[in-house]
């Protein structure tokens, strides 16, 4: 019987990944056929233990609601981890996560989904006011580090995790991504080299809605997980991986730091580098590099972040790991591999690979607004 | 002379193809639909054979590569000339990370910009001497570590940074010729900073007409100096890292 748990006593996950990533800038949404065979080029950077996709937009018709992807090792598992989800939210729907059986991922966990809000009257009112974002991460700390067998692996609104122990391109297959719908895709093709690869060490790792792929190894992984505990993050999957998803919740959701700055925070300039700013950045950079030194990353990196309002790639800070961006349109591909990228967009009108340690950021249009100026401007 | 279709071919595939046809004579290739697939040309000899690639090959392009040529019309990806003794790479767009690892021998010619770590630890002995070109401009580390032979940055492009930081970093052998100055702020207290002479002139020019005529440009264009010359001042930078001088 397969086992979820990650029993193993390793301190950090390495790996030397491949990476991809889509966005629409309009939020025009498409299948995933496309981030498939983008990651599908880069087959040979994994090994089959891992591979993953993040998809923004897939769930319009729940989009208030938090969508958790849940894996389990058996019902038993399943019928306890229901019970808290009872107790504590209502659940507008439930069902399976439909999935193709394929000879090449023939062995997987129950893989379940829940579309559901935090109760008002939920069992820990009575000893804290959490907000809904703050109940909803503490839920998920709480499952995946007290509930024996069961693992929650996306628990954001509109967007969805779909992982496993597979090339990404059967993942993706597993999973009948086909059928899917997003305005922004990221993707992940794992060679774990530190830890066995199972089904929750996959990529991407997210929370709330914020999901993170990754090649490379954060050699700092000690002193973040460390930092990370003092602020009630518990690091239940003993991957390097999950530290960059809780630091950049911490930052951005509970600090208010702009994503900007954020990322400034996990490849901070060299003090060197500082020295040469104008006194008001240096002054900045100076104050983030005290109060979050624990929060920088060190060791090679590139990742790609997914965040409701847009995608973010970055580097660690003497780039020791490969990243190549091009656009067309209101298209823009983010990969390991230039090749990858021209796999599903022959011509890209730029291709370009960022500096060390200073983050691609794309945003999304907000076209809504963009209406309600353009209906100004006619009235 | 032989075509060849790389679409969705596998790098095994297509380096077994081009194996076979050396074996059975054959000197000229083209590659078509080439997309990411690693390692063309890997180990090949042969000063006669020319490979001519259509399309973004994958990374460690020629690695390896004793005596052929290739022909890159498009961008390349990392690691190109990874280990190479001898041949030529002619690369139209840019080229990615770490060119020319540990180089040497043979040309790589880049038209556009190059990046990270380019010429690390390449390496010469007597009359083999590695040259890299690069049109364009390149990333930070370039020559990191160099041994030996000779990298030549133009910046045809005009572009405002012509390099990274960090340069020359552990530089204990080789040259590095520039055509425009770079803020002295980026290099490596390793190296020293000269203005090229005669001597020096006339080993690059052979290089630059030929650099010039693979890439239509003006060779006078190229040549006119004055040409930058970066050595390192020791052969030895770290033999004192971990040991006081007095020792």
């Amino acid at each position: 019987m397969l086992r979820l748990k990650n029993n193993f006593s390793i301190e950090h996950d390495t790996a030397g990944c491949g990476l991809c990533g889509i966005i629409n800038i309009r939020k025009i949404r498409t299948n995933g056929e496309d981030i498939k065979k983008a990651i599908a080029l880069e087959h040979d950077r994994g090994n089959g233990l891992g591979g993953g996709f993040a998809v923004y937009g897939c769930y319009p018709e729940y989009a208030d609601l938090y969508a958790f992807h849940v894996m389990y090792d058996d019902l038993a598992a399943k019928h306890d981890t229901e019970e808290y989800f009872k107790n504590n939210f209502i659940i507008e729907k439930q069902e399976s996560i439909p999935v193709f059986k394929t000879s090449k991922i023939n062995d997987h966990p129950i893989l379940h989904r829940y579309f559901m809000k935090p109760k008002s009257d939920r069992e820990d009112r009575l000893l804290h006011d959490l907000g809904d974002d703050d109940f909803v991460v503490s839920s998920v700390m709480l499952i995946n580090s007290e509930y024996d067998g069961a693992y929650v692996f996306s628990s954001g609104k509109n967007m969805g995790a779909f992982k496993g122990v597979g090339y990404p391109e059967d993942i993706a297959d597993f999973y009948m991504l086909d059928n899917v719908e997003g305005y922004m895709w990221t993707a992940h093709n794992r060679f774990p080299t530190n830890t066995p690869g199972w089904w929750g060490g996959a990529h991407p790792f997210t929370l709330l809605d914020w999901s993170i792929v990754h090649n490379g190894e954060i050699s700092s992984y000690g002193i973040n997980k460390r930092y990370l505990e003092m602020f009630k993050y518990n690091l239940a999957l003993k991957t390097d991986t999950e530290v960059i998803a809780y630091i950049l919740d911490l930052l951005i959701r509970k600090h208010r730091l702009p994503v900007e700055l954020a990322m400034n925070v996990l490849a901070a300039p060299f003090y060197h580098t500082i020295e040469k700013m104008e006194p008001k950045q240096k002054e900045l950079y100076n104050a983030l590099r005290q109060i979050y030194g624990s929060a920088l990353l060190n060791g090679p990196f590139a990742i790609i972040f997914g965040y409701p309002d847009g995608m973010i790639a970055l580097n660690d800070r003497i780039k020791l790991r490969p990243l190549v961006a091009g656009t067309k349109g209101d298209f823009t591909y983010i990969a390991s591999e230039e090749s990858s990228i021209r796999e599903v967009c022959s011509s890209p009108d730029i291709v370009w690979s960022p500096k060390a340690g200073e983050p691609i950021i794309i945003k999304t249009i907000n076209t809504e607004n963009i209406s309600q100026k353009q209906r100004l401007i006619i009235s | 002379m032989i075509t060849i279709d790389a679409k969705d071919m596998h790098y095994k595939e297509l380096n077994k193809i081009i194996r076979e046809n050396i074996a059975s004579g054959i000197k000229n290739f083209f590659l078509e639909n080439v997309n990411g697939q690693y390692y063309i040309g890997d180990g090949i000899k042969g000063d006669d054979i020319t490979i001519t690639v259509n399309g973004v090959p994958g990374n460690d392009l020629g690695v390896f590569m004793d005596g052929p040529s290739i022909i890159v019309n498009n961008n390349v990806q990392d690691n190109v000339g990874n280990t190479m003794n001898a041949g030529k790479i002619t690369i139209k767009g840019d080229a990615g990370d770490v060119v020319g690892y540990g180089m040497r021998g043979g040309r790589i010619y880049i038209r556009g910009n190059a990046g990270y770590r380019i010429g690390i630890h390449m390496k010469g002995y007597n009359t083999q001497i590695p040259v890299i070109i690069i049109g364009g401009k390149v990333g930070s580390f370039f020559g990191e570590y160099m041994a030996g032979g000779v990298m030549v940055l133009l910046g045809l492009n005009n572009s405002e940074e012509l390099a990274g930081e960090y340069f020359g970093v552990g530089m204990h052998g080789g040259t590095i010729y520039l055509k425009k100055k770079i803020d002295f702020s980026k290099y490596s207290k390793e190296v020293e900073f000269l203005e090229a002479n005669d001597e020096d002139m006339i080993f690059l020019k052979k290089y630059l007409i030929e650099y010039a005529n693979d890439f239509n440009l003006q060779a006078e264009d190229l040549i006119n100096g004055p040409f930058y010359k970066i050595v390192p001042s020791s052969a030895r930078p770290y033999a004192h890292l971990y040991t006081s001088s007095a020792l």
